[in-house]
């Protein structure tokens, strides 16, 4: 007996048909899937902005078909903010990586979140600067080997990761800010829903909200992707545990997301 | 008004949609007059958290096709100029005004004019131009206000309005005119979400270099286009004039009175004053010196200004340069001295002789 064809797995049709330059195993693939996957779910293609950062994601513009802008290294939110103010009407975005948003940009970051900027912020931290070639990060933790910390960083010399949700989640403005991770298929399910949340937040005119999302990078954290995956729970998580940070709605026990 | 007020007058009569700023003196009160007028007028405005922030907030509205504005003072342009670089390479049409103080550094905060190479050569990484207009009254901080965005859309470049702390502070009477009705020219590449055709990406960024190389010849055609069309300058006395005095804002009023004292003692002095600083009017000034023997250049800086005239006249002429710093001046009382030392006895060794 011959079943009719079924169709379990299509494209998102807001990413392009083009083949990422990603690495195998990172998870800007799969983030990027779940933006394209949060902007069909509201129908946001045609009224939205796109902020992309300079580093692994710089050139997110080839896959997401939607309106994109530049931004200067870690300036993403103040463009942001600019598109916002001048078309309030637009749902405005960011897409930022570690070195992006918590170092150079940290100014940028903390002023858009305090200003409770009526922007949503997607910020893929993976715990190394990947462009460049392997550098620190300002999210690398402590004994990690990189280029720029070929002993692992050191707490004395370096000091300790950054842990940007909850440093943004001491600020009144944010509406929401979550951190989750893409390295299994429970945890990406529960990305998407965060990233639905947070998207909600800027169409409810709730103002900031972030998604903090771990992402493997087996190329500089020199495994395997199988083995990066797994480090994201047994190593990453230890310094950066998933969860809600802030959540201005529930505290008023408000809207739940689907 | 003053004339960082009539820089407020000049961009809501322009039509600005979007103003972000970081204070800093002696440019404030253009800030606090945009945070008192704009959202009444139900337009953008918002106090950013540095100048790094309000150039990329200048940056997104301008993305978004909105008239958008900043404007800051030496060490805040310097910082902008990361963002200059990024808006220069993404062809976007923005208006930002200097209002020079003392430097280098934090320097100080009286007038002066030591940004006058970063604001000509570009200013920022990589091979641009911004256009740069030079007011030497309040009123002309109105009028080059209108003019800057004009040219900013016609051509999708930043313009720069280079003024003073001289200028900016002093008072003094303003036509409240209106800029002349224009068409506002039509901006099909802008970000207003992707409704019916493919997404735009608006960047600085072309990784292949035949891409890149492509890009930036069109944005060096489009300069060859605007040195063609666009040098300004004002000729004044010059007609006959044995001595041309040569200054932009504060050192060409300076300069204008000293012509009119040598002209009361029937010595023929004149004065030529670039309007726009890039492109420099070199035709401009050279049709100004048809009787000149000897130049005299003014500037609040050492030797910037000096350059390009010694490029628009080929170094034919004697320069006398003065040339001051750390928010000094030049005074009338020096240059007519100069001009009547130089018209009394004009080729007897003074100044630079080829």
């Amino acid at each position: 007996m011959i079943a009719t064809e079924k169709k379990v797995f299509a494209r998102t049709p807001v990413l392009t048909p083009k083949m990422t330059h990603y690495c195998p195993g990172c998870g800007h693939g799969i983030v990027h899937r779940l933006v394209a996957e949060a902007i069909e779910h509201y129908g946001l293609r045609e009224r939205m902005v796109c902020v992309a950062p300079v580093g692994c994601s710089v050139l997110a513009y080839k896959y997401i078909d939607v309106d994109m802008s530049e931004a200067a290294h870690g300036r993403a939110p103040a463009v942001a903010t600019g598109i916002k103010r001048a078309r309030p009407e637009l749902f405005v975005m960011t897409y930022q990586g570690d070195g992006d948003l918590a170092a150079i940009g940290t100014a940028e970051i903390v002023h858009a979140a305090n200003r409770g900027e009526n922007i949503s912020v997607i910020f893929v931290n993976n715990a190394v600067y990947g462009m460049t070639g392997g550098q620190m990060a300002p999210t690398t933790l402590l004994g990690q080997k990189t280029k720029t910390s070929p002993a692992g960083r050191a707490e004395k010399l370096e000091g300790p990761p950054i842990k940007v949700s909850e440093m943004l989640s001491t600020l009144d403005g944010p509406s929401y800010i979550a951190r989750v991770t893409v390295n299994k298929p429970a945890n990406i399910r529960k990305a998407k829903q965060a990233i639905l949340t947070a998207f909600g937040r800027q169409l409810d005119g709730k103002g900031f909200s972030l998604v903090e999302v771990l992402s493997p990078c087996p190329t500089y954290w020199r495994l395997p992707p199988q083995k990066a995956a797994e480090a994201v729970e047994n190593w990453m998580m230890k310094t950066f545990p998933l969860g809600v940070y802030k959540d201005k709605e529930a505290a008023d026990g408000k809207r739940a997301e689907g | 008004m003053s004339g960082n007020d009539a820089v407020v007058e000049g961009a809501i009569r322009a039509g600005v949609e979007c103003y972000f700023g970081y204070p800093i003196t002696p440019q404030n009160e253009i800030i606090a007059g945009m945070a008192a007028r704009l959202p009444g007028l139900g337009r953008a405005f918002l106090q950013s958290e540095s100048e790094l922030a309000a150039i990329s907030m200048v940056h997104g509205a301008a993305a978004a096709g909105k008239r958008a504005m900043t404007t800051s003072s030496s060490p805040g342009i310097s910082l902008m100029q990361e963002g200059i670089s990024y808006i220069a390479g993404t062809r976007l049409p923005v208006v930002i005004v200097n209002v020079q103080r003392g430097g280098p550094g934090l320097g100080n905060i009286a007038a002066a004019q030591g940004d006058y190479f970063q604001a000509t050569r570009g200013g920022g990484n990589g091979d641009y131009h911004v256009i740069v207009l030079a007011p030497d009254c309040a009123q002309e901080m109105l009028d080059l206000t209108f003019q800057a965005f004009d040219l900013a859309d016609q051509y999708r470049t930043p313009v720069m309005i280079l003024s003073d702390g001289r200028i900016g502070q002093t008072m003094e009477p303003v036509e409240l005119r209106d800029p002349p009705a224009k068409k506002r020219v039509e901006k099909p590449w802008a970000l207003t979400g992707a409704k019916g055709r493919p997404g735009h990406y608006l960047c600085s960024l072309l990784l292949p270099v035949p891409e890149l190389a492509e890009h930036n010849r069109l944005l060096q055609k489009t300069y060859r286009e605007i040195e063609r069309r666009e040098p300004r300058g004002e000729a004044y006395q010059t007609a006959d004039a044995g001595v041309v005095f040569i200054g932009y804002g504060t050192c060409a009023r300076i300069a204008r009175e000293a012509t009119d004292i040598l002209r009361d003692e029937g010595l023929k002095a004149g004065m030529f004053r670039p309007i726009t600083l890039w492109p420099f009017p070199n035709k401009k000034l050279v049709a100004a010196l048809p009787k000149a023997k000897a130049l005299v250049v003014a500037e609040m800086s050492t030797g910037q200004l000096l350059q390009d005239v010694r490029l628009a006249t080929s170094d034919k002429l004697p320069i006398e340069f003065v040339g001051y710093t750390g928010g000094e001046a030049p005074t009338v009382k020096e240059l007519v001295a100069i001009g009547r030392k130089l018209l009394q006895k004009p080729r007897n060794g003074n100044g630079r002789k080829k």
